[in-house]
């Protein structure tokens, strides 16, 4: 559908690199990059670690802070640092009329208590009565809502003001793409003007890890970049905490506004390859050649969370595409699940704005010469969805 | 250009297929039997033991071959039979060929697989013992369980879906919400049809538990039927409930096209976040406002022009006292003779699946011309003056009605739907 121009104009970002675009943008273009990893925590696998955040930074009060466990302080912390770059904080009527969507997993549960039923476990076999007892008397009253996925979005409202509308999406790496594409097409269509869209992914909490352990999609061992993960022991993903934000906003509301525009958000198109169809870089690669058509060589922020199907449909992808410069986010931040989308279109965005591309962040990856004024983001999901964002200078 | 447009040019969004599983029944038909003679779907729970809790009374859907196989199983069935209900009626075969918008609970492991991953394990104890198990295991089934995207890509397959599905929560508003979704897609010209579902089996024993601990559930044990009494004064609590239900959402020009049956009209949608408390409304029910009088501007009628209220009437002590202010403001004097009544009196609260469930029975209420009735409203609580179609069903001439939604976390959507497209 075509309509307004829908332009970025706020960027949040965490990663085990830091916080705000300045400290990626400076990490990401270091003489020689090396990610920050901690690979003894939860041996075999390795992550990539939050930095040091001082949370009350963007959540000011402290019974905010306490009502939330990690997942969604990062959450509420990294859509602040968008509202910020976006100039719009303060801006009380802006936010009652700001749209939110979420791209949320779970919240976090509490270990403690898991672990104290799992131990009674082992001396009864009346398993239901033994939750009745435990359940009743440890679980605290408040945690239910600090584990409910679309309380990250009532934590935004509460501690930001963004009340024009709240809607979370779920479902893994797609939940990222289906909430772009939602508010890149509202905005286009005229059914909002601004949209506050983004996720975060909190990687150390157990009851995730499991998820992604019994589908042995982790890789074990020394780290490789994202390419090279393939011969590797495991299943080549590389969990990283973090969060992405983006304010999106019609040309004309940002321009009414005085705004500061990052980049035009071009293309964002969601795509599913069915189960019977095992093609799914032809899916994807579909999505591409409707976004980019681009012959003069492209930034491509491939947004592959490391596992062997996930990287080879999206090598397949760029492959009929011989301009494209790709470079591989998870490498540099790890997979951010429901955040990695968003992540990766920040990063096309970022580089648009800066007017160049990344320097390479393994040898396999091409380097880019001149300047950027065009940027796209691929994704095939670890499971399921496929997504495709295209970024553009604004002049 | 759309030939049927509405007030602003938009493509008007018909209904085309209704489904529907709650405690009540599978299918609309036995649905809507039960609702207007006032059963209830409220039960003693037998899923599992119930000794220590506060509250022993469900809606639980228990009648299913899912309904003991965890909160993932069940959620799918159910959404799965709803879907397959609407889209029967709708007439559409083959491919759906049109965007799934599925609203789920955000469900975990069954604390059943938790057990039976830590009896499989060996090295160590708690989650690192499950972790080592996990690792050898590579069980699939359970893994799918974790994946919030897993039952829209199943019914993605099934039923032909395009695109990626987008699944959603926003609490107790969620099925509302995916209507609305559908509802934006159609207006925007992007597809002549949309499938929406609201679907929820997650009445598990630590679901109710942490309800419980919140003081949200009703604890009157004693007679489960008489338990869910909305705009009661001695309401005490919402009961858990499980359902779904799924409509086929169809540009009034692809309907009149291929020669659908017209059920309804969705006219108006509207939303608003409330930044007051993550469980608690802002007292002036300032949000609650703001979402009905914006479902009333999308749907460019004003509130003169609403017949009946379909409530989200949960029973709590402050919804139904939040709701009564909001109704009372955007509706001054008139509320008090405007019917109103809460299909939850009757349900329960089938949380993530209630927008859906009762957009579908208010769809149901304007074709069939009669009310389902508040059951168990014997206590009227005397600072809520509202007509709530009392114990028995009414017949009526209802061509527009309004039904909320509202949920924890700051939640408010309502629907504007009509019977007729003019």
């Amino acid at each position: 559908m075509t309509g307004n121009d829908v332009v970025i104009t706020g960027i949040g970002l965490v990663s085990s690199l830091g916080e705000g675009i300045e400290n990626h943008w400076n990490a990401l273009n270091a003489e020689s990059f090396s990610p920050r990893l901690d690979t003894t925590s939860f041996a075999p696998y390795s992550f990539h670690p939050l930095p040091e955040i001082d949370w009350s930074q963007q959540i000011p009060k402290r019974s905010d802070q306490r009502q939330m466990e990690l997942w969604q302080r990062l959450g509420t912390y990294t859509a602040g640092l968008a509202l910020d770059d976006a100039g719009i904080k303060a801006n009380l009527d802006l936010l009652s009329r700001t749209d939110m969507i979420i791209a949320a997993g779970g919240g976090e549960r509490d270990e403690a208590v898991d672990e104290d039923i799992m131990a009674a476990s082992e001396s009864r076999a009346d398993h239901d009565m033994l939750l009745n007892e435990k359940l009743t008397t440890e679980l605290r009253p408040t945690l239910f809502l600090a584990q409910l996925s679309n309380l990250l979005a009532g934590n935004i409202s509460i501690v930001h003001s963004v009340t024009g509308s709240s809607r979370t999406f779920m479902g893994e790496e797609g939940a990222g793409v289906t909430a772009l594409a939602t508010a890149h097409a509202r905005i286009a269509s005229g059914q909002s003007s601004i949209t506050l869209v983004g996720g975060a992914f909190q990687s150390t909490h157990r009851s995730m890890i499991l998820g992604h352990a019994l589908g042995r999609h982790l890789h074990e061992g020394e780290w490789r970049p994202a390419w090279q993960r393939g011969d590797a022991p495991g299943g080549g993903m590389v969990p990283g905490s973090g969060g992405a934000f983006l304010v999106l906003e019609s040309v004309d509301s940002a321009k009414s506004r005085g705004a500061r525009i990052h980049a035009r958000l071009s293309h964002v198109l969601a795509g599913r390859t069915r189960s019977s169809d095992p093609d799914r870089a032809a899916s994807l690669n579909r999505l591409v050649d409707r976004a980019f058509t681009g012959a003069k060589e492209t930034l491509v922020i491939s947004a592959a969370s490391g596992t062997p199907q996930s990287i080879e449909t999206e090598r397949a992808a760029i492959a009929s595409h011989p301009a494209s410069r790709v470079r591989a986010m998870s490498t540099a931040v790890g997979h951010l699940q429901e955040a990695q989308f968003p992540f990766a279109v920040a990063l096309a965005a970022l580089a648009v704005a800066k007017g160049s591309a990344y320097p390479p962040l393994d040898d396999s990856e091409p380097a880019i010469t001149g300047t950027t004024d065009e940027a796209m983001a691929i994704i095939a999901g670890h499971i399921t969805g496929e997504g495709v964002a295209t970024v553009k200078v604004f002049d | 250009m759309p030939q049927h447009r509405d007030h602003l040019g938009r493509p008007i969004v018909a209904v085309t297929g209704i489904g529907m599983v709650t405690p009540l029944g599978v299918g609309k038909t036995e649905n809507w039997a039960a609702l207007t003679s006032g059963k209830s779907g409220i039960k003693r729970i037998t899923r599992f033991p119930v000794d220590l809790l506060n509250t022993t009374i469900s809606g639980m859907v228990d009648f299913l071959p899912s309904s003991t196989k965890g909160a993932s199983a069940l959620t799918h069935e159910l959404a799965e039979m709803a879907a397959a209900e609407a889209i029967g009626e709708a007439r559409i075969s083959g491919d759906f060929d049109g965007p799934l918008f599925l609203a789920a609970p955000p469900v975990e492991i069954d604390w059943h697989d938790r057990f039976a991953l830590y009896a499989a394990g060996t090295e160590g104890a708690g989650y690192d013992r499950i972790l080592s198990a996990a690792r050898g295991l590579n069980d699939s089934v359970i893994e799918e369980t974790t994946l919030f995207a897993a039952i829209a890509d199943k019914l993605a397959d099934r039923f032909g879906i395009s695109g990626l599905p987008v699944t959603l929560s926003t609490a107790c508003a969620s099925g509302a919400t995916a209507i609305q979704l559908g509802v934006e897609a159609i207006r925007r010209g992007e597809t002549d049809r949309a499938l929406s579902i609201g679907a929820d089996g997650s009445a598990t024993a630590e679901a109710l538990i942490r309800f419980s601990l919140l003081s949200a559930l009703s604890t009157q044990n004693a007679l489960p039927e008489r338990a869910s009494k909305p705009f009661s004064k001695d309401r005490d609590g919402f009961v858990l409930a499980e359902g779904a239900a799924a409509l086929v959402l169809e540009s009034l020009d692809s309907a009149i096209a291929r020669g659908a049956t017209v059920l309804g009209i969705i006219k108006g949608c509207g939303e608003k976040a409330d930044d007051f408390h993550r469980t608690r409304s802002k007292p002036d029910a300032s949000p609650a406002i703001a979402a009905v009088n914006a479902a009333l501007g999308d749907a460019g009628m004003s509130a003169d022009a609403i017949d009946y209220v379909n409530a989200h009437g949960t029973s709590t002590p402050e919804n139904d006292k939040m709701e009564h202010l909001s109704l009372s403001t955007v509706f001054g004097e008139r509320m008090k003779t405007i019917p109103i009544s809460s299909n939850k009196s009757m349900i329960g609260h089938t949380l993530s699946a209630a927008g859906a469930i009762e957009a579908a029975f208010s769809l149901l209420t304007m074709r069939e011309g009669v009310i389902p009735p508040t059951i168990n409203y014997d206590n009227p609580d005397p600072n809520i003056e509202l007509d709530v179609v009392p114990n028995i069903k009414r017949s009526a001439d209802i061509a527009t009605v309004l039904s909320n939604s509202f949920g924890f976390g700051g939640q408010n959507a309502c629907l504007v739907m009509a019977r007729e497209a003019v």
